[in-house]
């Protein structure tokens, strides 16, 4: 099969490129529907990684949170029509200790494999994830994220004390929204505060216990941490959550910075902290998304929220009309309505 | 029930000294009409997929589709007739004979030979068929066109931003599309080449649906060259 996939090639230039797909048993073929903007592929369309990264890593189709239809199984497994999540990690190597999002052998798209901005995705079998009848939904493109924030949430619990009284998270953006409403959900009994900068958008919030500025912590003090703040502001975040953090206390990170952050690693040894790193997830964090949405139908409403730009997509300058307009907010996700 | 025709009638005469029709030459690893018929293979909207071949390529053609697509059983090939607008209806007889025909079935008829034709057109041009009855897949022409009736000297030089070029899909609402083309006299049907021109000039709607620049029609030696340079199988 001939198929189209959408690749950047330069600092905002995406080419359509032909290729021909091979159509085997192991994989099947999806039609995306909603893709979402991440804020790594706007790092990378704006040419904002290091150059070494850039050449490594491109020409490539971008985004890696996307939900599709199914148009042909080969085997005939799985019916045409069938709505799906499409998981970007793709498995190439297994082991029983490391998770497969942390194995270097295993291949990420838009992360130096192609990602989801194709006419169609060939995608393994067991990496596009069925989704349940009456689930369906444009916010279910940014599965991934959520994904993401469940898998920090099951190392949180896997490997901090249990002592979880209060618990913060630092960033009000997107992971810090999604991650607060996910961690409620798995922690009912914890109560939850979330730190920012910006009160409007802390105000969202609603499902949270509490909710703080950053510049008004005061006496405040959290058992465990998450820090969802990335970029420059993670080492304001860090410094913040190692002071008024309780001794013992976990800190699950899960900003990304492009520049190593200073920390106080004199008061992380004082008090013996456990820092634990997150990135990306593993399949089963998909199952446990879908759980969660199942027996908790008010959290896609909460998530429509978040959607601050439906964009169709008929040509690839509406590819670039999304990117420049994801750029301009502050909050939300940017979904793509797939019509190319 | 949405029908896909593959018109694979034509014996290459354009293509220089091959003896092989244009459609069954090679594309990358696969001969060109096996990439047409797998963009319609992996179309959710298609329900069944009809190839019209000269007769002596139907064995070959079946071999092929067996050897290259799983799951086949829902392409048929048939007998192509001496016209392009014979070998359709010849498609149209296939599915009255062994399905019949229902008011809103929709057939998108498709040159074997543009293997670059997108999810989306073949998406446009069964939504336009049902709106519309008939729908023809075209680009803006970017070239001024000139017209000339003797062969010799200039006729008229038509306003550019009212051109556009031809390209497949063409789709129809089947009934529609028999009903006008029963209604064509002999004469007409020799000179109409055109599906869609059917429908225009018995004065029916024909919707246009935007093509792309790369929907190219493997004609020539040339052609082939460009569809092999648009084609990366670097990955």
């Amino acid at each position: 099969m001939i198929n189209k996939r959408y690749r950047l090639i330069g600092k905002g230039n995406i080419k359509e490129t032909f290729i021909e797909e091979n159509v085997s048993t192991e994989n099947i073929l999806v039609r995306p529907t909603y893709l979402s903007i991440c804020a790594s592929d706007q790092r990378y369309y704006n040419f904002d990684r290091p150059p070494d990264v850039l050449q490594k890593k491109l020409p490539m189709a971008l985004i890696h949170e996307a939900m599709g239809t199914v148009v042909y199984d080969p085997l005939q497994h799985v019916a045409v029509g069938q709505n799906v999540i499409l998981v970007p990690l793709l498995q190439n190597v297994d082991d029983k200790i490391v998770a497969e999002n942390y194995k270097t052998e295993n291949f990420f798209r838009s992360s130096g494999y192609d990602g989801f901005l194709q006419d169609i995705v060939s995608q393994p079998r067991d990496r596009a994830v069925i989704i349940p009848n009456g689930l369906a939904n444009e916010t279910l493109a940014f599965t991934e994220l959520m994904s993401v924030a469940v898998h920090s949430i099951k190392r949180f619990l896997a490997k901090s004390h249990s002592n979880r009284g209060i618990l913060g998270i630092w960033g009000d953006g997107n992971l810090g929204f999604i991650l607060t409403l996910l961690l409620k959900k798995m922690c009912p009994d914890s109560r939850v505060v979330v730190f920012g900068l910006t009160r409007e958008k802390l105000n969202l919030f609603t499902f949270a216990d509490d909710i703080c500025l950053v510049s008004e912590v005061g006496n405040i003090r959290v058992d465990h941490a998450f820090e969802c703040v990335g970029g420059n502001g993670s080492k304001y975040a860090l410094n913040q959550i190692i002071d008024i953090i309780n001794p013992e206390g976990c800190i699950s990170l899960l900003g990304v910075s492009e520049d190593p952050p200073s920390v106080n690693t004199r008061l992380i040894l004082e008090k013996g902290l456990l820092l634990v790193g997150n990135s990306r997830s593993s399949l089963s964090d998909y199952f446990t998304v879908l759980d969660l949405l199942r027996c908790n139908h008010d959290i896609i409403g909460y998530l429509q929220c978040l959607v601050s730009s439906v964009c169709r997509i008929r040509c690839v300058a509406d590819i670039h009309f999304a990117f420049a307009s994801d750029l301009t907010k502050e909050f939300g996700k940017t979904i793509l309505k797939w019509e190319i | 029930m949405v029908y896909a025709e593959i018109l694979a009638g034509g014996t290459g005469s354009r293509m220089g000294n091959t003896e092989v029709p244009k459609q069954f030459m090679k594309l990358g690893s696969k001969p060109i009409i096996i990439h047409t018929i797998e963009q319609f293979v992996v179309h959710d909207k298609i329900d069944q997929i009809i190839v019209v071949v000269p007769k002596a390529w139907i064995n070959n053609t079946k071999d092929l589709i067996k050897k290259y697509i799983y799951q086949a059983e829902y392409i048929a090939v048939i007998e192509g007739g001496p016209t392009r607008n014979e070998s359709l209806v010849n498609g149209i007889e296939w599915i009255e004979q062994n399905n019949g025909i229902n008011d809103e079935d929709i057939i998108v008829t498709h040159d074997a030979v543009r293997p670059f034709l997108s999810y989306r057109i073949i998406a446009d041009n069964i939504t336009a068929a049902q709106q519309y009855g008939a729908a023809d897949t075209v680009i803006p022409a970017v070239d001024t066109i000139v017209m000339s009736k003797n062969n010799s000297e200039i006729f008229e030089i038509p306003i550019r931003g009212h051109m556009y070029q031809g390209q497949t899909p063409q789709s129809f609402n089947i009934k529609l599309f028999k009903q006008t083309y029963l209604k064509l006299t002999e004469t007409e049907k020799e000179i109409l080449t055109d599906a869609a021109k059917i429908m225009v000039i018995k004065d029916k709607v024909v919707k246009l649906v935007f093509g792309e620049s790369y929907n190219i029609k493997v004609t020539t030696s040339y052609d082939l060259i460009l569809a092999n340079s648009i084609l990366e199988n670097l990955l």
